[in-house]
């Protein structure tokens, strides 16, 4: 992986306009919940994180930045997807 | 158990695809969340079998920490602080995102490294991840009352601003093409760090929820950029899908709320700071 990948590239682009287009729609009542689970699925960069930390002959230094981000990603994906699941409770009360 | 890797990638993708299309419907909503946890769930079983990882303590360890923090913070939480609680829990990923790009930069800082393109990429992801930190940290703290929710101007402001910019990369490229210069790394954090303080400071506290979405789009083009740099699809995938969404978001809010985008996106650089 010393160049860039074109396959990549591609993916990017087609996630990218698909992202723009599921959002295009969405009703302005669910703006705050879904900044929160767009938060939440950020920390999908807990996987680089769990890597870093458990691959073979990593070196102090990676264990110990790669155990924090391990631990940052995992406040970050647990608190994001239980506030939106709060968010949407309280949405539902006041609808019925 | 190898070969479930890549499936578990194309089925987390799938799910965060989905969690995102019931979102954007009140009837659909819970729907969405579930179906986002589910794919987090895979994301993560997939990453652990992988078949590289050889220790497991360390990441259960700040596993059980993490949610041990993050469950009372969902929990304790008023529901009139939500903004600032999304952005304090966009702090904490933007720093793993940091994180990652250093120790990964540390891997690779020798004279045989992985080639400018996988360093350019790790630069790039840094320098969002760090800025989006601290930016993050400020908006909490100016929707917490912790700081003076008016704007903060002060004369020169533009000029200071372009010129920490500058320099910020101005080093990523120095370091892009030699790598070995370690002592340059922490000097390119900490402008990254004071880049992401002085973007938010001259917006006020009515902006923060679309600054707020705005940092999400930043975290979400971070993770893409380290799926590049390591070559992940599932990191582009989903960090594409947050970075696209954040940033219509956050032109959808400045609509809904009559302000203009360029203010918000480029504050930090003179334009008129109303609010």
């Amino acid at each position: 992986m010393t160049a860039l990948n074109p396959d990549y590239v591609f993916v990017f682009i087609l996630a990218a306009f698909l992202g723009l287009q599921l959002i295009k729609k969405v009703s302005p009542l669910l703006h705050s919940p879904l900044m929160s689970l767009t938060n939440a699925i950020a920390a999908v960069v807990i996987v680089g994180a769990i890597h870093i930390t458990g691959e073979e002959g990593a070196t102090p230094l990676a264990k110990t930045l790669g155990t924090i981000a391990v631990f940052c990603a995992t406040v970050n994906l647990v608190s994001g997807f239980m506030i939106t699941d709060r968010m949407l409770k309280m949405f539902k009360r006041k609808e019925g | 158990m190898d070969m479930f890797v890549p499936f578990a990638a194309i089925a987390a993708s799938a799910l965060f695809i989905l969690s995102l299309m019931w979102m954007s419907h009140p009837s659909t909503a819970r729907r969405g969340v579930r179906a986002g946890e589910a794919g987090m769930a895979i994301a993560i079983i997939g990453a652990l079998i992988h078949h590289d990882i050889v220790s497991y303590d360390l990441i259960v360890l700040a596993m059980v920490a993490g949610a041990a923090v993050g469950i009372p913070m969902a929990l304790l939480m008023p529901m009139t602080a939500i903004p600032q609680r999304t952005a304090i829990s966009h702090a904490f990923g933007a720093l793993a995102v940091g994180l990652i790009g250093a120790a990964e930069y540390y891997k690779h800082a020798q004279p045989q490294f992985a080639g400018t393109f996988v360093m350019g990429a790790l630069m790039f992801e840094m320098i969002l991840g760090f800025l989006t930190c601290t930016a993050s940290v400020v908006a909490f703290a100016k929707l917490q009352g912790l700081l003076p929710s008016k704007a903060v101007v002060f004369p020169g402001q533009r000029i200071v601003n372009g010129a920490v910019a500058l320099t910020g990369i101005a080093i990523a490229v120095m370091l892009t093409m030699d790598p070995t210069q370690t002592w340059l790394f922490p000097i390119f954090v900490a402008i990254a760090l004071l880049f992401g303080v002085l973007l938010v400071i001259p917006i006020g506290g009515a902006d923060m929820p679309t600054v707020i979405a705005l940092l999400n789009s930043y975290a979400g083009l971070a993770a893409s950029a380290m799926g590049f740099a390591l070559g992940n699809k599932l990191l582009i995938v989903a960090g594409a899908l947050d970075g696209a969404s954040g940033f219509i978001l956050a032109l959808i809010m400045c609509k809904a709320m009559n302000r203009s985008f360029a203010n918000v996106m480029f504050g930090g650089f003179g334009a008129v700071a109303a609010g």
